[in-house]
């Protein structure tokens, strides 16, 4: 099963022109946990994925509302900079959403 | 009895609309002001770097039209924040323009106090020597001149400069770059709220409905606070609160769910109650406030970094597909061959929708699509020299050799005639900064202008 989909949300947005953050809902608290006892679920692939230093990559659980945020710097240009492909950050999700959970 | 204060949030952002039944019904609650975020960097540089309004004006005029002429028959404030879309001084001036014109529309008279943020690129130099500035987040450090190169430069105003607008007894608040939060604290602030609730509450407020269900930045809401906790509900009674949604909604568009930071402290919302409240509303306690130890500002600027031309094209062909790589180095040095642009200044790239056009060479997907989308982009000093690239990198294209062609009429099909766009000027955020201050209310001078006189 991968991350996305087992989530029933999951999103992503800019955090400011240089930062996107990914919020990925789910339906239960078991569909939460199996996420975060993922092994590949982890900072280390997440930044092999974008390209970006695994320290930048930050994993918060929010169970209060059975969701995780992750969120990490933009691998290329900032915001509708030349080179940037989405101004939004809107479609951050993936590849993350390509993780087997 | 315990005292208690409300206000209207009209929606996420002045001009993405709202219900007039909203407004209406949220008036029925007797607020004792209106507030709207009318802007954000969401999208991008460009307006920040041209100055250009982001909203277009016969909307932003829709929504004000009814909230002032609420907010002056009510005689309570209405508040406006980052106005024109990036909140520099050209973009106030836009949206006073519009102000002007809806108050004459509907015989309006007041005051309005305008809060300019414009920063002078010497006080950003000044405190970059004397080292008081600052990454904002994963920003490269700040290179002398990079101010200078700014066409617009701004701060993100805080409280405090509202509250000097607010006590000039202006009906009307116009104020340029501000913290989304500050719009909807300065007044409970100003009145002697706990200012954890208020940015907290403030933070919920500023998107309007999102933190509802149906949820959504396109209707009002109404937020009580009182001396211990805040209350949100939607006015609309198609839409409710619950406390999931409320507490979700410190996720949006922020790194942690469990604090975000203001220029006055980090509020921490982890020891937060969140309970259903009659009337579709949720309450909420236990927000704290750690208070900063200096004050400092962001500073944002935006650069420009050229002019931009596309022309959009697509291909059903197997070979083309699978050739798209060698077609696009091929061009791009065919271009530089038959071009006197300099290659240095000027880029040029295929984005293939379908490829990798989104995650480039981090798309670990290798099918291969049967039909691909392609924007040919050029960026270049002048639009003349961008469109003259573009063209010439489209009609290369077209007729681009490669093994294994059979396309030998044409590559590419072209959706549009003519098949070239002239994108205008590309801005980048160079500056995006934390700045020390000394003294917030020097740098946000306040000028009261009466409309409709």
């Amino acid at each position: 099963m991968t991350l996305y989909n087992l989530a029933a949300v999951m999103r992503s947005k800019n955090a400011g022109p240089f930062v996107v953050t990914v919020d990925i809902f789910f339906e239960d608290l078991a569909d939460y946990r199996r996420v975060l006892d993922a092994p590949d679920f982890c900072k280390s692939s997440i930044a092999e994925m974008y390209g970006v230093a695994p320290a930048a990559v930050s994993i918060r659980p929010f169970e209060r509302v059975l969701a995780i945020k992750v969120t990490f710097p933009r691998p290329g240009a900032s915001s509708g900079a030349p080179g940037d492909r989405d101004v939004y950050g809107c479609q951050h999700h993936f590849p993350l959403g390509d993780i087997e959970v | 009895m315990d005292r208690s204060l409300t206000y209207l949030s009209l929606c996420g952002m002045l001009g993405y609309g709202y219900p007039l039944a909203s407004l209406q019904k949220g008036l029925e609650a007797a607020p004792d002001f209106i507030g709207v975020d009318a802007g954000s960097t969401d999208p991008g540089p460009y307006y920040l770097g041209s100055g250009e309004a982001f909203v277009k004006r016969s909307q932003v005029a829709r929504d004000l039209g009814p909230a002032l002429e609420a907010a002056i028959e009510r005689d309570i404030p209405l508040i406006i924040g980052t106005a024109g879309g990036a909140g520099a001084r050209r973009h106030v001036g836009v949206f006073m323009e519009i102000l002007r014109e809806v108050a004459a529309d509907r015989s309006l008279r007041f005051d309005a106090a305008i809060i300019y943020a414009d920063v002078e690129p010497d006080v950003v130099e000044a405190a970059l020597e004397a080292n008081q500035i600052r990454p904002c987040g994963p920003v490269p450090p700040l290179q002398p001149g990079a101010a200078d190169d700014c066409t617009n430069l701004v701060a993100q105003m805080s409280t405090s400069p509202l509250i000097k607008a607010l006590q000039t007894g202006a009906e009307v608040i116009v104020a340029g770059r501000s913290c989304d939060t500050a719009i909807f604290a300065a007044v409970p602030i100003m009145r002697g709220y706990d200012p954890a609730l208020a940015f907290h509450a403030a933070k919920i407020a500023e998107c309007g409905t999102l933190c509802a269900r149906p949820g959504g930045a396109n209707d009002a809401l109404l937020c009580t606070l009182a001396e211990d906790h805040f209350t949100v509900r939607p006015p609309n009674p198609e839409k409710a609160c619950y406390p999931d949604t409320v507490a979700a909604h410190t996720l949006y568009e922020q790194p942690d769910p469990d604090r975000f930071v203001e220029p006055e402290g980090i509020i921490d919302i982890s020891e937060c109650e969140f309970g259903a409240v009659e009337d579709r509303g949720v309450t909420v306690r236990g927000t704290r406030l750690h208070e900063a130890d200096s004050p400092c500002l962001k500073i944002e600027g935006a650069a420009l970094r050229g002019y931009r031309t596309i022309s959009v094209a697509g291909s059903r062909d197997p070979h083309v597909i699978a050739h798209l790589d060698e077609i696009e180095q091929t061009v791009r040095a065919s271009v530089e061959e038959n071009t006197d642009i300099p290659q240095s200044d000027y880029s040029l790239q295929f984005i293939t929708y379908g490829k990798d056009a989104i995650w480039q060479d981090h798309e670990p997907s290798t099918q291969t699509p049967h039909e691909v989308g392609i924007v040919i982009e050029a960026i270049a000093p002048t639009q003349q020299q961008s469109d003259a690239i573009c063209s010439l990198a489209r009609s290369t294209a077209l007729h681009q050799h490669f093994e294994d062609r059979k396309t030998t009429a044409g590559n590419f099909a072209f959706p549009f005639s003519p098949s070239d766009f002239s994108g205008g000027a590309v801005y980048e955020f160079a500056i995006y900064h934390l700045m020390d201050i000394a003294n917030e209310r020097d740098m946000f001078p306040v000028r009261v202008e009466e409309v409709g006189s």
